[in-house]
């Protein structure tokens, strides 16, 4: 009664169904993809040179362990979140236990920790000469026992620490909306509280759950901070020394294209397997009750939400705080107020770029989800996956071309009008960032079932009314969402900033590159503390967000259709 | 909400005034992979003395370069400065930087600190050499040479720094240009042999590691140990210079060079001047630890207490030819 599982209506004649439905709508989401497209196609161009002198080199020695070891960390990864991010969105959503209320959003946090900073300090905290091995061998005399840290093992756990809150925030949600008459409709038809939870509210929750699983992994496999910092070889390991060991940017732009090819596989498998579903949610949750865990069930409720919170949030920051106190209080200056303000600012800036075409993109599939608009809106999404650097450099490739020919015009060399500019930076962001934008643009959009928009035009109600009284409040928790998201992600991004920032834009990513670059953990501290802090802001905001949507979900939603009626306009 | 967008709103609104700066005649432009923290009281003592403003944006060097590549002659940048002497070989390789004619550079830095062609100088140096417990290496028993770490009482007593370190590469290609890729090969091969764990992704963890016990000897640039003494005076370790009885500590640089479309090459002559001179120098090593470029010029105080040492002469461009072979060498030899 919650959901229905409907099935793509017939393409044909389906964008009349939709407000605004202009015919140049495929168009407009293949310039987007275009513009995201040129530099992700300028690194497939490097095909052109294939140096077979480093390939071969590649392929004898390191190629095979680094392959190993980037699957390893993507089976890793992906298990853990899933086990991390749903258990947990399970628990907090469905169910009752101590301090329940404050893991709900407490959980949310480890968002605002970039993994390259949960790394160093993850090792600092942990490896043989830190307090916690140092603190075994004066009680033991030994700590050999210890599991080593800079392994796959420890990369996993960081990368999941970082990682799971993308699938728990989204998993959450979709626990949520689904609203207790699922379950209980479930455990009516005879299935036990596990069987109720695999075989049905899972299923019915997989979009989400596949979105955010598909945003952690992309994330783990275009990360270099955090494995450099373990010196644990993956294929962006590859990338870099292909870059800065054999100065071949070709060699490098060719890895980085297959580390592409491999992402659209696995994008474009999980929406195959996916099928034709499509799930409209429109349930009246929020009243169920809740199942209660009681004995050792809440209380392993409550160390599994500590363990998770405190190793991925709470230890970490205690680490870094000691070192801020006890080394570097002194690096702290009025600077750091400026770097606050610019880091926020590009943050803010690229969000509400990126969700617009984000919007634009989704809007476009839903209006005409032909072949080419289809593709085009999933080719937009790629950028995701590369590396920081490798996507930096192209967009700076294409955009010192520009240069170049705007130069020749004006005959007027030397002078920049694009590179070394903020529109550099923000064009690279936007790509970067355009999967975490549209996943939530998209699903926002999705739950928008388009019997809504006809049953609003069938009353009378024209395409500006719709759009106003029946999108726009509906889209506005999912733009806002994907803004914020769009806006942390920025803040924590540290490649990109790095290349293409203008003179004096530095960010507080900058400033730990400078010290972490050299190993000055403790120095590091302070402006990782700070873009910690400084990322808690837009994490709080979506917090809340969530907490007043949930509010929203108890009253009758959506707007029935006679409260578009003009004497009783709806209210988001 | 309305008040988030709004203050988007205001903060591009700003942005866009302040974008794409026209550059002045009295500034200079520096493309730096050394750390703002370490160059940023040079720049203003420098704009102090002189006027000249100097703009800078730090990135690690492959980026950088990648960058003067592409903006080709319509780069801004007038200074290209590493912390490595491959990267600056690399960068005049690719004929990004200018030959620079100056009486002055050439006779302030030593030979085998400059590129032979005067496109690149040395303007301070970084030399790598051990780190150790002296509680648990006996006086005798310290290596007389980089080879002799591969030597088999070091079994499980070595910490190393990972081999993507530029450091390494540097050392390595050093040491091929020295005894060949053969030998060399051999040697990081009995240096994988003796770790006593997995490589570090710096110097200071594998210092921090013999500190703890984990390790008895590190190889690593002798600023990093200056550093940690800053920060705990009390850490039980101690400097040796390698290669005293042979070819001497392996050094590299800090370094620049003008690039090849310098809007500005008479400011920046003006900078790499000033930076080879006297107060610059003091600073220079001053600020991180490191040895002046220049040999009439002491080092810092506590630099100089470790004594003096013989440097390896082979001139650093051999350091950059042989880069690439260092890698694959470390590649082939197991050395992560």
């Amino acid at each position: 009664m919650s959901a229905t599982a409907a099935s793509a209506t017939a393409t044909t004649g389906r964008w009349n169904r939709w407000p605004l439905p202009l015919r140049g709508w495929r168009w407009l989401a293949v310039v987007v993809a275009a513009v995201v497209l040129g530099p992700i196609l300028v690194t497939v161009a490097a095909w052109g040179q294939i140096d077979t002198m480093i390939w071969s080199h590649l392929w004898s020695t390191v190629l095979g362990r680094l392959v190993t070891n980037t699957l390893l960390l993507i089976v890793g990864v992906g298990c853990s979140v899933l086990v991390i991010g749903v258990s947990l969105a399970w628990l907090t959503a469905v169910c009752e236990f101590p301090g329940r209320r404050f893991f709900d959003w407490a959980l949310m946090l480890p968002l605002a920790v970039p993994a390259y900073v949960l790394a160093f300090t993850f090792i600092g905290i942990f490896d043989f000469s830190g307090p916690v091995q140092t603190l075994l061998r004066d009680l033991f005399g030994s700590s050999d026992w210890f599991p080593p840290v800079r392994s796959a093992g420890g990369v996993i756990l960081v990368m999941s620490l970082v990682l799971y809150p993308y699938v728990y925030m989204l998993a959450r949600t979709a626990f949520l909306a689904q609203g207790g008459g699922v379950m209980e409709a479930a455990r009516l038809s005879g299935l036990g509280p596990w069987q109720s939870f695999f075989r049905v509210a899972l299923p019915m929750a997989r979009p989400a759950i596949a979105a955010g699983t598909a945003l952690a992994l992309m994330e783990a496999l275009a990360d270099f901070g955090a494995v450099a910092v373990f010196n644990y070889d993956t294929f962006t390991t590859a990338i870099y020394k292909v870059w800065f060991g054999f100065f071949s940017l070709e060699t490098a732009a060719q890895l980085a294209s297959l580390l592409l090819l491999f992402v659209a596989l696995a994008v474009f498998g999980e929406r195959y397997t996916r099928g034709r579903a499509r799930f409209y949610q429109h349930g009246s949750p929020g009243s169920q009750p809740r199942i209660k865990l009681r004995g050792w069930r809440g209380i392993a409720a409550v160390a599994a939400c500590v363990a998770v919170l405190g190793l991925a949030f709470v230890v970490p920051l205690i680490q870094l705080l000691w070192w801020v106190f006890a080394h570097s209080l002194a690096d702290f200056n009025r600077q750091y107020l400026d770097l606050l303000m610019r880091t926020l600012g590009l943050g803010l800036m690229a969000a509400m770029i990126t969700v617009t075409l984000a919007l634009l993109l989704a809007y476009a599939k839903r209006v005409q989800p032909d072949w080419l608009t289809r593709r085009a809106v999933a080719a937009s999404t790629l950028g995701y996956a590369l590396p920081g650097s490798v996507l930096a450099v192209a967009v700076m490739l294409v955009f010192t071309r520009l240069d170049g020919w705007i130069a020749g015009m004006l005959g007027d060399p030397g002078n920049q009008w694009l590179t070394g500019t903020v529109w550099a930076l923000l064009l690279a962001y936007g790509i970067r960032f355009m999967a975490v934008a549209f996943n939530s643009v998209d699903s926002a959009l999705e739950q928008i079932r388009p019997s809504l928009a006809d049953a609003a035009r069938s009353l009378g109600a024209g395409p500006g009314r719709v759009i106003r009284q029946v999108y726009v409040p509906m889209l506005r928790p999912g733009l806002f969402a994907g803004a914020l998201l769009v806006c942390v992600d920025v803040m924590k991004e540290m490649p990109a900033t790095l290349l293409l920032r203008p003179y004096g834009w530095d960010t507080l990513a900058v400033r730990i590159f400078e010290f972490t670059s050299d190993g000055e953990w403790q120095r590091a501290a302070v402006p990782a503390v700070t873009l910690i802090l400084v990322g808690l802001l837009p994490v709080m905001l979506l917090v809340r967000r969530s907490v007043v949507q949930r509010r929203r979900m108890a009253a009758p939603v959506p707007p029935a259709p006679e409260e578009l009626h003009p004497a009783a306009p709806a209210r988001p | 909400m309305h008040r988030f967008l709004l203050s988007g709103l205001l903060a591009a609104g700003l942005t866009v005034g302040g974008v794409a700066p026209v550059l002045a005649d009295d500034e200079v432009v520096v493309y730096s992979s050394r750390q703002e923290h370490l160059i940023k009281p040079l720049f203003d003592r420098f704009t102090e003395q002189t006027g000249i403003r100097v703009r800078y944006v730090t990135d690690n060097a492959g980026p950088l370069m990648a960058r003067l590549r592409s903006e080709g002659r319509n780069t801004p940048a007038d200074v290209f400065m590493t912390v490595d002497a491959g990267n600056l070989w690399q960068a005049a390789e690719h004929n990004l930087l200018a030959e620079l004619d100056s009486e002055l550079l050439q006779d302030a830095i030593p030979a085998h600190l400059r590129d032979p062609d005067n496109r690149w100088f040395g303007l301070s140096v970084r030399a790598r050499t051990v780190v150790y417990s002296p509680e648990r290496v006996d006086a005798d028993e310290l290596p007389g040479s980089y080879e002799d770490l591969a030597d088999e009482r070091w079994h499980g007593r070595l910490c190393l720094r990972t081999s993507q370190s530029v450091y390494n590469q540097s050392l390595i290609a050093t040491m091929i240009a020295r005894n060949g890729a053969d030998d060399t090969e051999e040697t990081v091969r009995g240096w994988v042999s003796n770790l006593a764990t997995q490589p570090f992704s710096n110097d200071t963890s594998a210092m921090e590691a013999v500190a703890a016990g984990q390790c008895d000897i590190a190889l690593v640039n002798s600023y990093y140990f200056g550093r940690l003494l800053n920060q705990n005076p009390d850490v039980p370790l101690d400097i040796h210079w390698v290669g005293q009885d042979g070819d001497g500590v392996h050094v590299n640089i800090s370094g620049a060079g003008i690039t090849r479309h310098a809007k500005r090459p008479e400011a920046a002559r003006q900078l790499l001047e000033w930076l080879a001179g006297e107060e610059a120098q003091s600073l220079f090593g001053a600020l991180n630890m490191e040895y002046p470029a220049r040999e009439d010029i002491t080092p810092e105080e506590r630099v100089a207490s470790w004594g003096t040492f013989r440097a390896d002469q082979t001139n650093l461009s051999e350091a950059g030819r042989l880069q690439t072979q260092a890698v694959m060498l470390m590649d082939r030899a197991g050395f992560r």
